[in-house]
């Protein structure tokens, strides 16, 4: 019964070591203190106790102490500042070549679209040894996506994307929480990351015929209409899409946006929020007649539209990156 | 002699307008006075969680906003802030009669700061009417149909038109911004009621007229929240 | 003229015998019998909280979720937030011991605003009643926290009048607030200036502030969720436009400080406690008195430090982050300085004593842990963990909840003009701080094992420290129970009690136990320092009291 106490989850990513490196600073910092406060206490309470024909000195205080004891914790706090913002900084930049999980939250489940095409409920593979990107969103209310192993959370919000990233080191099956009460089933909305060797993941990933996320959303955009404006040449009445994720957009109002997920997305559902420099306002919404999953798509696909000349395809795993013929 | 600050310091059992646990006049009126001071910082406070909701989207939908602001009347919201201006005024008439001691006079110019004020709830009364009338009520049967600031002088083909969710969103926080602001009017209104009738049975004089003064401090304040919301809620985007 | 220094409060008039019957109790402007109808009504609603609390305890003992419904649990966990923040530790001590204290500590007859009292507490009330009305219809299950748009287009259950019922709670909160700014500006004896007053004021003070600034904000935040309930409002609603952050900033921008009312009051007490037990002036009244401030000021600018993982920025995140560790300082200075105060001098440990130790323990480590919750990259692990609510837990209950009972031991014998038993005392305070950490600080290494919070059914990896828990509340709930009684008990048959049984400085111990309806028999002049307690040992215990003339 007693063999296997825990005090904290396993440690399976690299971040994991990170933040518990700097959990044992914090324990440790804030041991000494406590030691020392409840030492010095309990010293003083029987040291002054109250003595027969002993009086109480009355002391006014001393500046010098409390400047002291101000500047010195305050030091030492400056240290954990750094430390946990360094961490953060690293958690909240994913790596640029992240293998990218395309993730919809919704009462009360995860759903994981890979971009290769495999969907799953509840339960996430990822090959060991490499950066994986979640980009997550809501269908309803607040969610959070919660890996205690990873020592990682982010808020999945509704409306917009979210992303986190992990670089897992150990295969095997860690715990999947949602961390922001959502209704009903928050106990309910759980699962599994499985961890895999790369040999185990490409075999599950080449079971199931599914189409790329990127080869989906390509259909829709011819579905949709879109490609009758952003064509790939110049004369569209919309911007050409190829090469334009991740870049500078300028607008017609004089700012500049970087084309990020939620700016793909935002165009889609609400086209009148950033007009492109040049361009009339004239695309149409198409809120409500696209799913998250399906918005996921597209925003895969026009990922997938790197510039020709960067050489090979943006995305590692064998996309159709060629531009659209007109 | 000044009559201007006509506090006078009478021990406790010398003035019956003095409560009991205060130990002289002064310190009753000062303490009346901070007290009438620190609930309005408590209420600028409340106002601002709104504002600062306005102060967000307005930023977020400009254009939107801008266009849902032209649909408020100009003319009407500019009457509003005269007449919310002359009530204050009126007040301020009242305090300086009770200072020379004419009761008849306080109670004129309360009654005029009531029907001032009511004539600015009724002005609003329309003018909500009005957007009951085109749908620009939030809720189930909102519609919106109208240009983007600026869009007039373009070809037909060009024009943008706004979009309703946003324009929705403005007219949520004009209702919930002016309806607040209507509800401390209207509690505004009563308590000059309360204090017209207290002053036509002589309650105040010359030396005593506290009520008075915090009342009209209460009531300067809801003008000038109202001088900001016409600002924020009729003034934005107009030169397009 | 001398207070006679055994209690003669069987013939002599004061505010308990002042008037009989319930007119004279529902009717009153004296801050001392509102501080009583307060007292019955936070101590019910405590219960109420408790509880709950008992429940999800309970809940908790099995990983599946077995004894309530997940709905069930949802509104248990909701109302036992909801009751203890608004209708136990916001209103608490200010509400009881600030209203009974502040006007006899400062030598006033009573608050500025009697009247606006008596108003809070019927607000107070309307309130409460409003909130029995949501758990007896059904309950609510937001969350304390309200979080959009769960609450405002998911959730079918009593939204609306548990809104209602903590904006009433909220205004009450505001004219407490704003009866104690005035009353401490204006009412002061002569003497008493702002340096000589206690540090129990001072915490009083920079409560009110927060109270006055911050509550009107959730104030109408909850009223624009009420709103958008009502007429399907975008203002917080994506679908619509809206953006579920600024409700979350709004509701932080209150709730954040709202921890600092809860928790500033216990900090007067303690400051009061450990003088008085120690026999010596507090060490750095000055920087006590500015810290309190300080802390005041300082935590309206934390707020965003409960969104680190929301979506903000990451230079937002930067900025709180750092920020919450500026407001940290003052809260170290104040336990260090409660340490040196007890630095030479005379110790002895009576149950108020006691109950201060404990806080000035408790309170180290919860606020340590917060430094835990400052730092960004360990927020992002414990975020909505049990480790949040151990922390918070620890600084709320192991803090305010012990310096109230503390505060309830200490002054009992002037409120009630009886002493409560000493032994039961000293037992209760032993049975509270082991029940207390018995209960909470598993919580914090579930927290870092990854156990979220709001979770009725769990991983069974879990579930001893649960168990631990569990058994920590119940010994916690037997330590609370016991004080009830025995408070009662001593109404009746407890020994009464002299006009200054601990020897205590301040103005509250000059005058009776328990004090008439007017506070003084005449008014103070205070003509020495606070905590003048060299003066006071100077005098053998057997002479007169002496009072300022």
């Amino acid at each position: 019964m007693f063999g296997h106490f825990p005090l904290w989850p396993e440690n399976a990513s690299t971040n994991a070591g990170n933040v518990d490196a700097l959990y044992i600073f914090l324990l440790m910092v804030s041991g000494i203190m406590t030691v020392l406060i409840f030492t010095v206490l309990t010293a003083f309470a029987v040291r002054y106790r109250k003595r027969k024909g002993q009086r109480a000195e009355q002391i006014e205080g001393s500046h010098q102490l409390e400047i002291t004891w101000s500047i010195i914790p305050f030091c030492v706090m400056l240290v954990f500042f750094i430390w946990g913002a360094v961490i953060y900084f690293q958690e909240r930049t994913p790596p640029q070549d992240a293998t990218e999980v395309y993730t919809v939250a919704k009462q009360w489940m995860w759903k994981f679209e890979h971009r290769e095409g495999q969907r799953e409920i509840n339960e996430l593979h990822v090959p060991v040894g490499r950066d994986v990107k979640m980009i997550m969103t809501s269908q309803d209310v607040i969610h959070s996506f919660f890996v205690p192993a990873f020592r990682i959370k982010q808020d999945v919000l509704p409306g917009r994307y979210t992303t986190l990233w992990f670089h897992a080191t150990k295969p095997g099956t860690y715990h999947l929480f949602c961390s922001q009460y959502c209704g009903t089933q928050h106990s309910g909305m759980v699962g599994w990351v499985v961890v895999m060797e790369p040999r185990d993941y490409e075999a599950w990933m080449s079971g199931g015929g599914n189409q790329p996320l990127a080869v989906t959303g390509q259909k829709l955009f011819s579905e949709l209409g879109c490609v009758t404006c952003h064509r790939s040449d110049i004369q569209g009445r919309g911007p050409n899409l190829v090469g334009v994720f991740g870049k500078p957009v300028l607008l017609e109002d004089g700012r500049t946006v970087t084309a990020d997920e939620n700016y793909v997305r935002e165009s889609i559902l609400e086209p009148g929020a950033k007009i492109v420099k040049g361009f009339k306002p004239v695309m149409p919404t198409f809120q409500g007649q696209v799913s998250d999953e399906q918005l996921n798509a597209l925003v895969a696909y026009v990922k997938s539209l790197a510039a020709p000349q960067s050489g090979r395809p943006a995305n590692a795993n064998g996309m159709a990156v060629a531009a659209p013929k007109p | 002699m000044d009559t201007s600050r006509a506090v006078v310091d009478e021990p406790a059992h010398e003035s019956p307008a003095l409560l009991h646990h205060f130990a002289t006049k002064g310190q009753q009126k000062n303490a009346a006075s901070l007290g009438m001071w620190v609930f309005l910082a408590q209420e600028v406070m409340f106002f601002g969680g709104m504002f600062c909701a306005y102060l967000v989207y307005r930023y977020k939908y400009f254009g939107d906003f801008g266009s849902a602001s032209q649909q408020l009347s100009i003319t009407l919201g500019t009457i509003n802030t005269a007449v919310l201006i002359c009530s204050s005024l009126t007040v301020v008439l009242g305090i300086r009669a009770i200072q020379l001691g004419k009761r008849m006079a306080l109670v004129f110019w309360l009654i005029a700061t009531m029907v001032l004020g009511l004539a600015f709830l009724g002005i609003k009364a329309d003018e909500y009417a009005e957007k009951f009338e085109r749908h620009h009520v939030p809720g189930a049967s909102f519609s919106y149909h109208e240009l983007l600031p600026g869009q007039m002088k373009l070809p037909a083909a060009e024009r943008q038109y706004a979009n309703p969710h946003h324009a929705e969103m403005f007219f949520s926080l004009y209702f919930a911004l002016t309806g607040m602001h209507a509800l401390h009017m209207v509690v505004g209104v009563g308590l000059f009621g309360f204090l017209a009738y207290m002053a036509w049975r002589g309650k105040y004089t010359a030396d005593y007229y506290t009520p008075i003064e915090n009342a009209g401090l209460y009531w300067h304040f809801v003008d000038v929240v109202w001088i900001y919301l016409f600002g924020l809620l009729y003034l934005i985007d107009r030169h397009r | 003229m001398a207070i006679a220094d055994v209690s003669d409060s069987g013939e002599r008039e004061n505010y308990l015998n002042a008037g009989h019957g319930l007119k004279s109790w529902l009717l009153t402007v004296d801050h001392k019998r509102i501080a009583l109808l307060y007292l019955i009504s936070i101590t019910f609603f405590f219960f109420i909280g408790g509880l709950f609390a008992l429940l999800i305890r309970l809940e908790l003992l099995t990983p599946a979720g077995d004894l309530v419904q997940a709905d069930t649990y949802n509104k248990l966990f909701t109302m036992h937030g909801q009751v203890m923040v608004f209708f136990f530790l916001i209103p608490g001590v200010p509400a009881v011991l600030g209203n009974f204290l502040i006007p006899i500590m400062i030598g006033a007859k009573d608050l500025a605003f009697p009247r606006i009292n008596l108003l809070s507490w019927y607000l107070f009330i309307i309130g409460g009643t409003l909130m029995i009305y949501t758990i007896l219809n059904g309950g609510v299950d937001t969350g304390w926290t309200f979080y959009t748009p769960l609450s405002t287009e998911f959730l079918k259950t009593n939204v609306i009048s548990a809104i209602v019922g903590i904006f009433f709670a909220g205004f009450s909160s505001i004219l407490t607030g704003l009866n104690f700014i005035v009353t401490i500006h204006r009412m002061r004896a002569p003497g008493m200036t702002w340096n000589r007053l206690p540090l129990f004021v001072w915490a009083h003070y920079a409560t009110s502030i927060i109270q006055i600034l911050g509550t009107p904000v959730v104030a109408i935040t909850l009223v624009l969720v009420a709103l958008e309930r009502l007429f399907h409002l975008g203002i917080f609603n994506p679908a619509l436009g809206g953006d579920p952050l600024l409700f979350q900033h709004l509701f932080w921008f209150y709730s954040h400080p709202a921890v600092y009312i809860m928790i500033l009051p216990g900090m007067g007490i303690v400051s009061e406690i450990v003088c008085c037990f120690s026999r010596k002036r507090i060490f750095g009244y000055r920087a006590m008195a500015l810290a309190v401030l300080g802390i005041a000021v300082i935590g309206f600018l934390v707020w965003a430090h409960h969104m680190f993982v929301a979506g903000i920025s990451i230079y937002a995140a930067l900025i709180f982050s750092l920020l919450s560790y500026f407001v940290a300082v003052p809260s170290a200075i104040k336990v260090f300085n409660w340490t040196a105060t007890m630095y030479k001098g005379s110790i002895t440990y009576q149950t108020p004593m006691l109950y201060a130790f404990g806080f000035i323990g408790l309170f180290t480590i919860g606020g340590l842990t917060g430094l835990f919750l400052a730092c960004l990259g360990m927020d992002v692990h414990v975020h909505d963990t049990y480790f949040v609510i151990a922390h918070f837990h620890y600084v709320m209950v192991g803090g305010m909840v012990i310096a109230y009972l503390g505060g309830m031991h200490f002054w009992w014998p002037k409120i009630s003009g009886r002493m409560y038993p000493e032994g039961w005392g000293k037992l209760a305070a032993l049975i509270v701080f082991i029940g207390f950490n018995l209960t909470f600080f598993p919580q914090f290494i579930l927290g870092y094992m990854g156990m979220p919070r709001r979770y009725y059914a769990y991983p069974a990896e879990f579930q001893i420290l649960n168990v631990l828990s569990t058994a920590g509340a119940t010994i916690l709930a037997v330590g609370y129970l016991l004080p009830m009684v025995y408070f009662l008990w001593s109404m009746r048959y407890g020994k009464p009690a002299p006009a200054n049984p601990w020897n205590a400085a301040g103005l509250e111990w000059q005058t009776h136990s328990p004090p008439p309806t007017f506070n003084f028999d005449e008014q103070p002049v205070v003509t020495w320092e606070a905590y003048n307690y060299d003066q006071i040992d100077e005098i053998p215990e057997t002479e007169e009291v002496r009072v300022g003339h």
